[in-house]
Parts: C-alpha cells; sequence; structure tokens
C-alpha cells in the first residue's frame, strides 16, 4: 500500500472539506457580527462597507463562503446520517451529491447577488 | 490526554447542536439569497429585521448552536492536529464560545432595537 493510498479517497477528501470549511466558518463568523454590528452603530459606516464589497473578486469571496457553509452542512448531514443511522454503502453518493447542492446552492447565490 | 467523559459530552453536544444548526442554515441560505436579490444596506438590513420578533427569536437560536458547535469543532481539530495540552484547548474553545455569544447577542439584539423599536 502507498503511503499517501489511503488520500485517494471520496470519504478522505469529503473529511478534508468538512474540516476546513468548519475551521474557515468559524473564524469567519466574528468577522461576520463585527460587520453586522457596524448597521448599529452607524448606518453611513455599513454602507461604505457594502460598497468596498461591490467588486467582483469580493463577489467570488462572498460565493465561496456561501459554498463552504452548505458543503459544511451537507457533509454534516452526511456524517450525522452515517453515525446515527449507518448508510454507509451509499456514502460515496452522498458525498457527490453533498458537494453538488453545495455549488448550485453557490451558485443560485452568485446569480441572485447584486 | 483528555477525559473520556468529557469527550462523550462534547460529542453529545455538537452532534445535537448540529442538528439545531441543519434547520438553520438551511433557512439562512434562503434569507441570504432572498436579501442579496434586492442589493444590501445598512437601512435594508434594518427595515428587514428591527423588531421582527421571529427573526429575533431564530437568530438567538442559531448564535446559541453555533455558539456550542464551532468551539467544541476548533478544539477537535487543534486536539488532533496540534502540539497544545489539552487544557490549552479547552481554554480556547471557552474564549471562542464567550466571543461568539456576545458578538452574537449584541449583533442581533442590537439589530432588533435599531431603528427606534
Amino acid at each position: 500500500m502507498k503511503p499517501r493510498a489511503h488520500r485517494n479517497h471520496a470519504h478522505y477528501w469529503a473529511f478534508v472539506l468538512h474540516r476546513v470549511s468548519g475551521l474557515l466558518l468559524a473564524l469567519f463568523i466574528p468577522v461576520h457580527f463585527y460587520v453586522l454590528g457596524m448597521a448599529i452603530e452607524s448606518a453611513t459606516r455599513l454602507d461604505g462597507f457594502l460598497s468596498w464589497t461591490n467588486t467582483p473578486l469580493v463577489k467570488l469571496a462572498e460565493t465561496m463562503l456561501v459554498v463552504l457553509l452548505a458543503a459544511h452542512l451537507t457533509g454534516g448531514l452526511r456524517l450525522m446520517a452515517l453515525e446515527f443511522f449507518g448508510t454507509r454503502e451509499s456514502s460515496k453518493t452522498a458525498v457527490a451529491i453533498g458537494t453538488g447542492i453545495a455549488l448550485v446552492v453557490g451558485l443560485t447565490f452568485l446569480l441572485n447577488v447584486r | 490526554m483528555p477525559s473520556a467523559g468529557i469527550e462523550t459530552k462534547l460529542w453529545v453536544w455538537q452532534r445535537a447542536s448540529a442538528a439545531v444548526l441543519g434547520l438553520c442554515v438551511i433557512v439562512h441560505l434562503i434569507l441570504i439569497i432572498i436579501a442579496v436579490q434586492g442589493g444590501l444596506s445598512a437601512g435594508e438590513i434594518i427595515s428587514r429585521v428591527s423588531g421582527n420578533v421571529a427573526w429575533l427569536m431564530f437568530y438567538s437560536v442559531f448564535v446559541i448552536a453555533v455558539a456550542v458547535h464551532a468551539p467544541i469543532g476548533v478544539r477537535t481539530i487543534l486536539n488532533e492536529m496540534t502540539g497544545l495540552k489539552t487544557s490549552q484547548t479547552y481554554l480556547v474553545m471557552a474564549v471562542l464560545c464567550l466571543v461568539i455569544l456576545s458578538m452574537g447577542f449584541r449583533t442581533v439584539i442590537g439589530l432588533y432595537n435599531a431603528g427606534g423599536v
């Protein structure tokens, strides 16, 4: 067995995606609250920040965050289904469906954001 | 080495909060996509959420569930992937929980009360 053969598997990459998305979301949450908090202190300040976000690069970053949130959701649902219902047989399909749903949610956001 | 009893309790809290978050995140994603359609502004956000009791209740539950779920997840990563002592991982978990609770409720209550409600 090659040393890294265990990584060449959908479940390994699903584990990596769940962990990385979870960590990035945990880091993002305080930033999200800070930005929303601007609306309480000064509407002008939040509007200034929102106009700064009105660039393709920031929209892409926002879309990535939405994809990460949706991927963490579907990954978590898959994990709990595996733990509580033992749906191992179809788990590889669940990884594909979950990733697909996350990308669709991201695309829906991108098509709707202004 | 973390005690098995504490690890089990954290596992239960992690899964219980995940079940709540499963619903919250679905609703949140739908609300995000609806909210961004007209473009976001401070006035639009405040007019949508200020004085809205359903919004206040929903996001209060969301903040509590996140404040339970995220710190436990971060602690698991620190425990498995860094050389931090167990006590240090618990400290990071507790600090992150307090940060999310305080910043989250400041934002949720502040937005609910914004606009002179």
